[in-house]
């Protein structure tokens, strides 16, 4: 360790300056800046009527009954007693925000309170709390403000104690949720362990956190206890006359529908206005502080990666003969916001009939979008392939139809994934998915097709294949899903199968067990395999040859041995260095200093320059090539290190 | 050390800090609506362990096998069903009840995720703060001067008080636990796999500082991971855990170069080392056993070349008369002789 | 209705068996019900008699109610002789329409049920096919189109979309009758219905589709990012069974439920549908009885509701683990 502190942080945290506020990306958004300037323009209006030049609202001109709008003296006409509908629609609508926000106010307050309590507690309190919220919440909403109301009797009070009673539920199950993931999370034992009180626990680590969702509940809430208390008034069981809020006019208006249909329609508009714009702010505040939604990660990717290979360069032509799969000059970016991350820029690599390459690095150097890149499988938006190409038995993919693509993935093309889990789809049994596979690919009647998928089972040696074709991923161990989903990849004639750290989210034990089922398949089949990893071990043990990579590029490759005996890159070297090694306890762990680059903000020359103890100032200057001293033997390096040399 | 359970008097031997005296956790098995249990699931069963003072005791195991359940409750975040911990001759359980911060200022914990362990609405120096404010009696200049001190100590700079854990990467996070752990000033540290989540480059930085820590504090670790070579970089001594047990227990050359239970035997064979080509045969059939359901003997048996019929019957108890030296323990009927 | 895709028929007997489970849990909450509402017209405040009754109750009425409601005795017993009148179909009787409390509601709770069914079965598959059109063309012409639609939609008081409709599609057009189930002279026939049905339901279903149109979008947006849409991508699947198979089945499992609460805003909401188009279903003569005081009605009706809002929940559950092995 030195001695010099390390003070660097993420670009992320220089940029915050330029990264937009939440205010600032909620006036952003157009749809939610209308509904706040209405929503503004009402609030103004409506709070401003003891101001403004009106009539009395409740003052009746028998003479003046149901003058038309735009009558003089009665921009909106005025209703059944002659009464001033303007005036009676600022009024009312004074009265109906009043009490949609006390009522939206109130069921917060003790919804979250209630969510929060039980969340938090969880165990018996839970129970207790929620068993009381689910009986409440079995009765339609609607229905239990009517039982309250009845109980109460008709008013306007009562109406809006109703409306708030019948939300609490609402909020405390959303609330609820939140809480009880929170005090999961490691940060609240962790406070517990700084020696907070549960009290102080609670309202100084959890709620805080609760609040955006407090926030947009209420902002989507705010609409409906409005529309709700309106529609009780509606009814006759809330405001009650000579006080009127807009339901109540409505109801009033609707008894001379036909006669003087404006009476009812004014109030309506004016509701509809109103939860409008409440709907639009409410819908950009919950965009804006709902994380997913701010990433704009909830985009769709669409089913292939957008290729957009400069068509003034000319593509790279493919390698000798015998490379079943050749990847040239790849380079894959993704555009987030104004950045552009150029996660893989410039990859070369080959892979020959039966062959097993391991692509080895940390996390974040590019490994898994360049084994995504090559069947398209990068999700866009935000990922595209800039240039490069990769060729299969020399047909270039990216210039590929969907409909080829479409036939060589799952066919000649197999992946397997991280996660077992994730991967498997959760809802159909590993026959039926199994079977699709197949099905996909080759004609087969549903029972062969069938057939041949208990064959795959046993092939990678799932006990009792036949029983298993109806479990559920659920069902299975990691190890047996991991299995699955090897045999999927293997369901049809598959000359190449991408395996993107298959075993990292396994145990050792099973992780072994995955390794030689691996290495008997693809010696059995001839398939090539690339395998992604970060555990120069799991290399050692499978792979023929490794390709090192670093920010997105290949810094170094060639046999295991040669690259693990006499590693050439000093990041290579250093990398091998600072893994413990089993049976060597005393090894001194060489630490690697810094962090690797970002890669929306890579330096010019080496990547590795800021952490090389090598670094000379050449370094820093200008691209550095993949120098190839033998077709497979290669390392971007100015100063490598000398086949004997260690650092 | 006796394994009789004695839980009035204060146990252990001198030198040990952390003694647990056949710790048990169960989950589950709460009456149902319906009549019945809820099933249960022996998370630990019949631990006993200690620490000594100064020592690293370094736990492996796989996933599932109770290293964090252990972990939690040495911190006082669990209970134990069944059994005892003693933190320098007094009932941890106790302990908490009465005072649960006296406690946290003597015993300190480090997390699995770094990034998730800091509270993503608060900042560094508040995170850092806390355990200050309610574990020490320090005043706020005395309070400021200790966050530098810390923040010293584990190589971050001063600045970054201000800042708001989002803005970390996993390795500095990770150092912010760490300084989060020691501002009271602990004397045992538990680490649950405190470098699992970090990057290959990233895990030796951190390994490394807590080596550092470690002799200028004069702290005693509990460690725990999976992967067994990094337990076997940082422990002075070793337990072996599986399915909720200890099935072997030594100083770590002991442990790692001869070992006595056939798991830890497979464990060391499938861990996949540089330059070793050799992959072990794939049976399989070799998984845990169901914890809702667990066997009556030996929990590896199933898996095991060298079960015999009493595997299969008996639970094989934690023995020390098996090894070269007392020191070397499994809980096994037919261990591994010292020449394999 | 569902797919052949949603489950194997081989499944039958886990499947049973967690149908059987939960119909036991319903049992508790339906007893949950009966207490609540009991509690409700326990906290009425003054004599009980008098409010049941209505303030021109007689004075012998008065006598003879608080005899038969027992009102000497403690709450809980009043409790178990109250429910054990209720399952032999014993509401009381309303003293407004001087008849049984049970074959009012029963006849009016008939109607409702066409109504609200009508509209559920409306907004759901309304609701599901918008939804996947806006996911699926997410930022495009009709997805935007949708968004708009759905806003407008949920926030339309349906009582004044009601009136408006009345106005144009009745008074305007002529098209539909502004009011009741069945024509007074010459109807009763199933298209006379149906020609009575189409204004209200469509008006009460409006703010369902939105929301389940909202719901299903996001689940379907939500699930397209999964790992095993990756997954199924990486087989060669055609897109199609990717988006309407593999994304639509997950995404269903979280839309369910929601279809299951929107019954309950369906039912609720029928009470402003019925009193706009006055439909002669629950929800109106709840509104009446109310504003009249007959509280036995009230309790009646409310009751009735509320267990069919039940058994709804309880079919969205069980259509919901049909879909999802995980939850039996
Ligand atoms: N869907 C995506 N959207 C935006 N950026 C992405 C996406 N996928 C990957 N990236 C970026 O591409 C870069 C390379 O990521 P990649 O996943 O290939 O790394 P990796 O080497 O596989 O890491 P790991 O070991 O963590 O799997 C990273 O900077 C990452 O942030
Ligand atoms: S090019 Fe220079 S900075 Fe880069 S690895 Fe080689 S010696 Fe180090
Ligand atoms: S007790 Fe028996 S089964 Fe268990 S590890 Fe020892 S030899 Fe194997
Ligand atoms: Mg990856």
């Amino acid at each position: 360790m030195t001695a010099v502190a390390d003070s660097t942080v993420k670009t992320k945290s220089r940029s915050k300056s330029s990264r937009p506020g939440t205010i600032a990306l909620l006036l952003n958004n157009t749809l939610a800046a209308t509904g706040l300037a209405l929503l503004v323009l009402v609030c103004l209006i409506a709070l401003a009527a003891p101001i403004l030049p009106l009539p009395d609202p409740d003052v009746t001109a028998p003479a003046q009954r149901l003058l038309p709008p735009l009558s003089p003296d009665h921009l909106l006409g005025t209703d059944h007693l002659g009464r001033d509908l303007l005036s009676r629609l600022v009024w009312g609508t004074r009265v109906s925000l009043a009490v949609g926000l006390s009522a939206t106010f109130i069921a917060a307050f003790f919804g979250s309170l209630i969510g929060l309590v039980a969340g938090y507690a969880g165990g018996r309190v839970d129970n207790v709390l929620m068993r009381g919220i689910d009986m409440v919440m079995a009765f339609p909403y609607i229905l239990l403000a009517l039982a309250i109301v009845a109980v109460l009797g008709p008013g306007l009070l009562n109406a809006l104690y109703a409306i708030a009673l019948v939300n609490i539920p609402f909020f405390a199950r959303n609330i609820r949720g939140v809480a009880l993931g929170l005090a999961r999370r490691e940060f609240v034992d962790a406070a517990r362990l700084s020696g907070k009180t549960p009290i102080q626990i609670l309202f100084t680590e959890i709620l805080p956190n609760v609040m955006p969702v407090i926030v947009v509940t209420m902002s989507t809430t705010v609409g409906w206890m409005i529309l709700e208390t309106a529609g009780l008034s509606f009814l006759g069981l809330g405001a009650q006359p000579p006080q009127a809020d807009l339901g109540s006019m409505l109801g009033e208006g609707r008894k001379i529908l036909f006669t003087a249909p404006h009476v009812s329609i004014v109030p309506g508009l004016m509701i509809f206005v109103l939860v409008m714009s409440i709907n639009l702010f409410g819908d950009g505040i919950r965009d804006v502080l709902d994380p997913r939604l701010r990433a704009g990660s909830l985009t769709r990717p669409v089913a292939r990666t957008a290729v957009t290979r400069d068509p003034g360069k000319p593509v790279p032509a493919p390698g000798a003969e015998d490379r079943l799969l050749d990847i040239r000059g790849m380079k894959t970016e993704f555009q987030i916001g104004s950045s552009i991350y150029k996660a893989v820029g410039g990859v070369d690599l080959h892979l020959k009939e039966g062959e097993c390459l391991g692509v080895v690095g940390e996390s974040g150097s590019g490994k898994s979008v360049t084994a995504m890149s090559v069947m398209g499988m990068v999700p866009t938006p935000p990922g595209r392939i800039v240039e490069g190409a990769a060729y299969l038995d020399g047909e270039d993919l990216f210039a590929a139809s969907d409909q080829r693509i479409r036939d060589l993935r799952g066919g000649s093309v197999a992946y397997v994934f991280q996660d077992p889990l994730s991967t498997l789809h959760p809802l159909f049994s590993i026959g039926h998915q199994l079977v699709e596979a197949i099905q996909a690919h080759q004609s087969l009647t549903k029972s062969q097709a069938q057939e041949r998928a208990v064959e795959l089972l046993s092939l990678v040696r799932i006990p009792n294949p036949k029983d298993r074709l109806s479990a559920y991923p659920h069902e299975l161990s990691g190890g047996m899903r991991q299995r699955v989903c090897i045999a999927m990849a293997l369901a049809n004639q598959t000359k190449v199968i991408i395996a993107d750290e298959p075993t990292t989210a396994l145990d050792v034990t099973v992780q072994s067990q995955i390794l030689s089922l691996l290495n008997r398949l693809r010696r059995e089949r001839n398939a090539a395999i690339l395998f992604i990893t970060h555990d120069f071990g799991v290399v050692s043990a499978l792979c023929d040859r490794v390709a090192v990579m670093y920010a997105g590029r290949i810094v170094e490759t060639g046999t295991t041995e040669e690259v693990l005996n006499s590693p050439q890159h000093p990041y290579t070297a250093k990398l091998i260095e600072c893994v413990p090694v089993l049976g060597e306890p005393d090894r001194r762990l060489d630490a690697i200093e810094g962090r690797p680059p970002l890669v929306n903000n890579l330096p010019d020359g080496c990547a590795f320059a800021d952490r090389c103890p090598r670094v000379q100032a050449a370094c820093r200057t200008a691209d550095i090539d993949l120098v190839m001293s033998t077709p497979e033997r290669g390392v971007r390096c100015l100063f490598p290190l000398k086949e004997d040399t260690k650092i | 050390m006796s394994l009789v359970r004695s839980n009035e008097t204060p146990v252990g031997s001198a030198s040990s800090l952390l003694a647990m005296k056949q710790v048990e956790r169960h989950f589950g098995g709460e009456p149902r609506l319906f009549g019945g249990r809820a099933p249960t699931v022996h998370a630990v069963q019949g631990v006993t362990l200690d620490v000594k003072r100064g020592e690293t005791l370094g736990i492996v195991g796989e996933s599932g096998c109770g290293k964090s359940t252990l972990a939690r409750m040495i911190v006082g975040l669990d209970q134990p069903t069944d059994g005892a911990i003693y933190f320098d001759g007094q009932d941890l359980s106790a302990l908490v009840r009465q005072d649960r911060r006296a406690l946290a200022r003597k015993v300190q914990y480090i997390f699995q995720d770094p990034v998730s362990s800091l509270n993503p609405r608060k900042t560094i120096g508040r995170i850092l703060e806390s355990p200050l404010k309610h574990l020490t009696d320090l005043d706020a200049s005395g309070r400021q001067a200790r966050l530098r001190e810390l923040l010293e100590a584990v190589n971050l700079a001063p600045e970054f008080l201000e800042r708001y854990p989002h803005e970390f990467s996993g390795g500095q996070a990770q150092r912010i636990g760490i300084a989060r752990a020691l501002a009271a000033g602990p004397e045992l540290l538990v680490l649950d796999e405190p470098v699992s989540a970090l990057d290959v480059s990233v895990q030796a930085q951190v390994l490394n500082l807590l080596d550092d820590l470690k002799q200028r504090y004069g702290l005693t670790y509990v460690f725990i991971s999976h992967d067994l070579s990094v337990v076997e970089a940082v422990s002075d001594r070793i337990a072996v855990m599986y399915f909720g047990r200890t099935a072997e227990l030594g100083p770590a050359e002991g442990v790692f170069s001869a070992p006595l239970h056939p798991y830890t035997a497979l464990l060391m064979k499938s861990v996949p080392v540089p330059g070793r080509r050799d992959l072990t045969s794939e049976d399989a059939y070799a998984e845990l056993p169901d914890p809702l359901n667990p066997p009556p003997g030996c929990a590896f048996a199933a898996r095991c070349t060298y079960a015999t019929a009493q595997c299969t019957s008996v639970k094989p108890e934690l023995s020390q008369d098996i090894g070269v030296d007392r020191d070397h323990s499994a809980a096994c009927f037919h261990p591994l002789s010292r020449t394999i | 209705m569902l797919p052949e895709f949603v489950f194997d028929a081989s499944e039958g007997a886990a499947l049973s068996a967690y149908i059987l489970k939960r119909l036991l849990t319903a049992i508790p909450v339906l007893f949950g019900l009966t207490i609540i509402v009991f509690l409700i017209m326990a906290m009425i405040p003054g004599d009980p008699a008098t409010a049941i009754l209505g303030s021109y109750a007689t004075p012998e009425n008065v006598a003879k109610l608080n005899q038969d409601l027992g009102l000497d005795k403690t709450l809980v017993e009043q409790y178990f002789i109250w429910v054990g009148n209720l399952l032999q179909g014993d509401l009381g009787r309303s003293y407004t329409l001087n008849r049984p409390v049970l074959d009012e509601v029963l006849e009016r709770f008939s109607a409702t049920l066409i109504l609200a069914g009508t509209a559920l079965l409306l907004c759901s598959v309304l609701g599901l096919i918008a939804g996947i059109i806006s996911a699926v063309r997410q930022y495009g012409w009709a997805d935007k189109m949708i968004t708009l639609l759905v806003l407008v939609g949920i926030s339309t008081p349906s009582f004044w979309l009601g009136l408006l409709m009345i106005l144009f599609f009745a008074v305007k057009v002529r098209l539909f009758p502004a009011s009741g189930m069945y024509a007074i002279y010459g109807g009763g026939d199933l298209p006379d219905l149906l020609h009575h049905l189409a204004m209200p339901a469509f008006t009460l279903s409006v703010v369902a589709t939105g929301v389940i149109a909202r719901l299903t979008r996001t689940a379907m947006l939500e699930v397209l990012r999964q790992d095993y849409i990756r997954t199924a991508r990486a087989k060669g699947l055609s897109e199609r069974k990717v988006i309407y198979k593999h994304a639509f089945k997950a995404a269903l499992v979280s839309v369910v439920p929601v279809i299951g609460i929107q019954a309950g805003f369906v039912i609720g909401g029928a009470v402003y549908i019925e009193t706009v188009f006055q439909w002669p279903g629950i929800g109106s003569m709840l509104v009446t009885a109310i504003s009249t005081r007959d509280l036995l009605l009230v309790q009646g009706g409310v009751l009735i509701v509320a267990a069919s809002y039940v058994l709804f929940n309880l079919m969205a559950d069980v259509v919901q683990s049909l879909l999802d092995p995980r939850l039996r």
